[in-house]
């Protein structure tokens, strides 16, 4: 190929010790209090996100205080989050399938700061959680409450804390959180 | 049976609206910091010379891209310069009417290899020509932040 | 089958930084054309250029390989930005990997950059968006979350405490003294982590890599260009890549096995029967310090729930029989994402060729494996190197 190599290079210096690495660290106050020139920008974009065919009937069920999935027959599972096609076998789903709103904490969290990393007093509580009904393992993320976050464990049974049916609005937050049975 | 559903009704269809929450806060960079400091200070427009590729590079750069040498020889350029291309904006980002036209123009500065993006006033959008000499007309020194908008404009000359 | 031999024949990077005065493409320059000088090649004699960067939100560039290229030398040649998430900085070299194996070109240059500083209030708000927006985002999530949760489920299914984890920190903050370029390179305690402030439990404030600013960059060359430039080239022996499942609340977060995989599938090109035998170096990914343990169990070189005991007993330090981030890792080195993969690989570049000056592992190592992770906890990137 059209490479040109003049001569073969010479050993080179080796070794840690002789190389100059480049890189000019700055501290806090240089960078926000304007020691070196900046520019500031915010992308300002907004999205409305389609819930789609599966989520959009997993939001409406949601309003109606009931949780629900999809079975795939070829697998034999029964998914949650619901989808229109299983990503095992790669066809359609076959059926709607209601599931209870309890389950069983597959693992959690006690996250004290928010995303931003400000200080939260109390602990938020996510947790992943297999829904009963549900193929074994079939998890959602939400949070945990009514309970002492000393007290979580693995493997504790909850049961979904719904808002009254008149604050519900078709969102996953619907449910305010689980809370041990 | 699959369970494929059509929207029959575009207003059944359900959508989640959010964000990215995030700001920017850029540094200029090793060139960019000594170009914008020199526009702030000294009201100088610099470039970076490559001597074995014979290019200026305006905003300059601390290596050559063509060659990928790196740029030590800082080099002025004139604050005068020629239209390259040039283009009449009527709406904002959002698509919204501007009050007034403004022009954005591809202007190659004496000196300089490349050319660089600003605005263009102080002339009506039809009297523009490709090649009109223009010049750089700098904000009060006062006002400088070190910032490309320190050249609030160019105009053309005379 | 039909794919050419292929070599790393040069390496550079940049010091990691919190934040840089130097532009990502500044940074990116600074790195390539340290990997150029490093084996005497000019910009002119590389053909191809693959460039890897997570989220473009980070640096608040869209489309930010075009924005860099010039940087990372791709004037006028053919080039390919790749992104894996933090799985980057060791899907990139593959990519080149496949540029040169294939073919297609004898040299390929490879970069990868990240610049997380320039995002405010924090680098997390560019990070939301991977969850579901529908079912997830609504609760009000936070990146840590994710790594919480496996985190716990990991120490859940087999026993594993706290300071177990913590001996990870401790040692690759350590060996980052050691590195020239490292950010928090110290001497810290099993105490120092367990005491450190509790960000989401289990995850400690010492547990987790910093956020970075930096670059690396390596030069890869066919067998017969290799042999040309140096005498010391390192070779490309196994690749391997695997993606798991979006739906993360589905599996069993307690072990990563699309680590498992991306090594067999390494491995198995490699020519790898027993690979806790025949890899001398480890570099897995340890962005938070239980990672590391998760991947070596992942990567087959230990049992699950084995990896514990083998940073108590020595055995992945520096000195020991399989010593595991020599460099310091993204613990101490910094985590600038897509480059502090490819830091990796440099590391087992200066590694395997007996040039990594104090950080250097007794014993002339043969083989060396860098792994990286991402995506929604879900891509798994795997390198073996050897001499």
């Amino acid at each position: 190929m059209g490479i040109k190599l003049t001569e073969r290079p010479q050993a080179q210096a080796s070794g840690m010790e002789t190389l100059e690495f480049k890189g000019t660290a700055l501290s806090d106050e240089e960078f926000k209090g304007g020691k070196v020139v900046t520019v500031s920008g915010a992308p300002n974009a907004q999205y409305g996100w389609d819930a789609g065919v599966a989520i959009g009937r997993f939001l409406h069920e949601l309003k109606e205080g009931r949780l629900i999935g999809t079975f795939c027959r070829s697998c034999n599972r029964i998914m949650v989050p619901p989808r229109m096609f299983c990503e095992w076998c790669f066809r359609n789903t076959d059926e709607w399938a209601p599931l209870k709103d309890t389950g069983v904490v597959n693992t959690f969290s006690l996250c004290y700061v928010t995303w931003d990393m400000k200080r939260l007093k109390e602990p938020e509580m996510p947790a992943v959680i297999e829904i009963d009904g549900a193929s074994p393992g079939m998890g959602i993320m939400h949070l945990l409450g009514e309970v002492d976050p000393k007290k979580v464990q693995i493997g504790m049974k909850v049961r979904a804390v719904w808002k009254p049916a008149d604050e519900r609005e078709g969102a996953i937050t619907d449910i305010k959180y689980f809370k041990p049975m | 049976m699959g369970i494929l559903e059509k929207v029959a009704d575009n207003r059944e269809t359900k959508a989640w609206y959010g964000d990215i929450p995030v700001q920017h806060l850029y540094t200029a960079g090793v060139a960019g910091e000594r170009f914008l400091s020199e526009i702030r200070d000294n009201g100088k427009i610099l470039g970076t010379l490559c001597e074995k590729c014979n290019f200026v590079y305006v905003p300059p750069m601390i290596y050559c891209e063509r060659c990928f040498a790196r740029l030590t020889e800082w080099v002025p350029v004139s604050h005068k310069g020629v239209v390259e291309s040039f283009t009449v904006g009527y709406i904002d980002m959002d698509g919204k009417p501007l009050p007034e036209p403004r022009v954005m123009a591809v202007i190659n500065l004496d000196g300089a290899t490349s050319s660089l993006v600003h605005f263009l006033e102080e002339i009506e959008p039809d009297d523009i020509t490709f090649g009109m000499e223009v010049e750089a007309v700098f904000r009060p020194k006062g006002e400088r932040k070190g910032s490309i908008l320190d050249i609030s404009h160019f105009r053309p000359v005379g | 089958m039909g794919y050419r031999k292929v070599a790393v024949v040069g390496a550079g990077m940049t010091k990691f930084v919190r934040r840089s005065l130097e532009t990502g493409k500044e940074l990116s320059f600074e790195a390539s054309h340290m990997a150029l000088e490093s084996c005497q090649l000019t910009l002119d004699q590389i053909q191809s250029v693959v460039f890897g960067s997570a989220p473009d939100a980070f640096d608040g560039v869209h489309m930010k390989g075009e924005y860099i290229s010039d940087g990372a030398g791709a004037f006028r040649k053919p080039y390919m930005r790749s992104y894996v998430g933090g799985g980057t900085g060791v899907f990139t070299p593959i990519q080149g990997w496949w540029h040169v194996a294939s073919g297609m070109f004898d040299t390929c240059l490879v970069v990868c950059e990240e610049k997380m500083s320039p995002c405010q209030p924090h680098p997390q708000g560019a990070f939301l968006t991977i969850f579901d927006h529908t079912t997830e985002r609504p609760l009000g999530p936070n990146l840590l979350w994710i790594f919480a949760l496996e985190m716990n489920r990991y120490m859940h299914r087999h026993g594993i405490t706290e300071q177990d984890i913590a001996q990870v920190a401790v040692k690759n903050k350590k060996n980052a003294l050691d590195h020239p370029c490292a950010q928090i390179g110290r001497e810290v305690s099993i105490d120092d982590v367990m005491n450190s402030e509790v960000l989401a439990w289990p995850v400690k404030r010492l547990d987790i890599s910093p956020v970075s600013d930096g670059a690396c960059a390596i030069v890869l060359a066919s067998e017969e260009v290799a042999k040309r430039i140096t005498d010391k080239p390192v070779w490309f022996e196994g690749v391997g890549w695997n993606l798991e499942t979006a739906y993360w609340t589905n599996r069993d977060l307690y072990y990563p096995k699309q680590v498992e995989y991306a090594a067999r599938m390494a491995y198995e090109m490699a020519g790898i029967r027993e690979p806790r035998k025949e890899i001398n170096i480890v570099e897995p990914y340890d962005p938070f310090d239980y990672k590391e343990l998760h991947h070596l169990e992942g990567l087959l070189l230990c049992d699950k729930g084995k990896a514990p005991e083998l940073t108590r007993s020595g055995v992945t330090a520096r000195n020991g029989d399989m010593p595991v981030c020599p460099s310091g890792g993204l613990l101490g080195v910094g985590n600038p994402i897509a480059a502090a993969g490819l830091m990796k690989i440099c590391e087992l570049f200066w590694q395997l060729r007996g040039e990594a000056g104090k950080r250097q592992v007794p014993g002339s190592p043969r083989r060396g494996l860098a792994q990286a992770w991402g995506d929604l906890m879900q891509v798994g990137t795997v390198v073996v190197l050897g001499r």
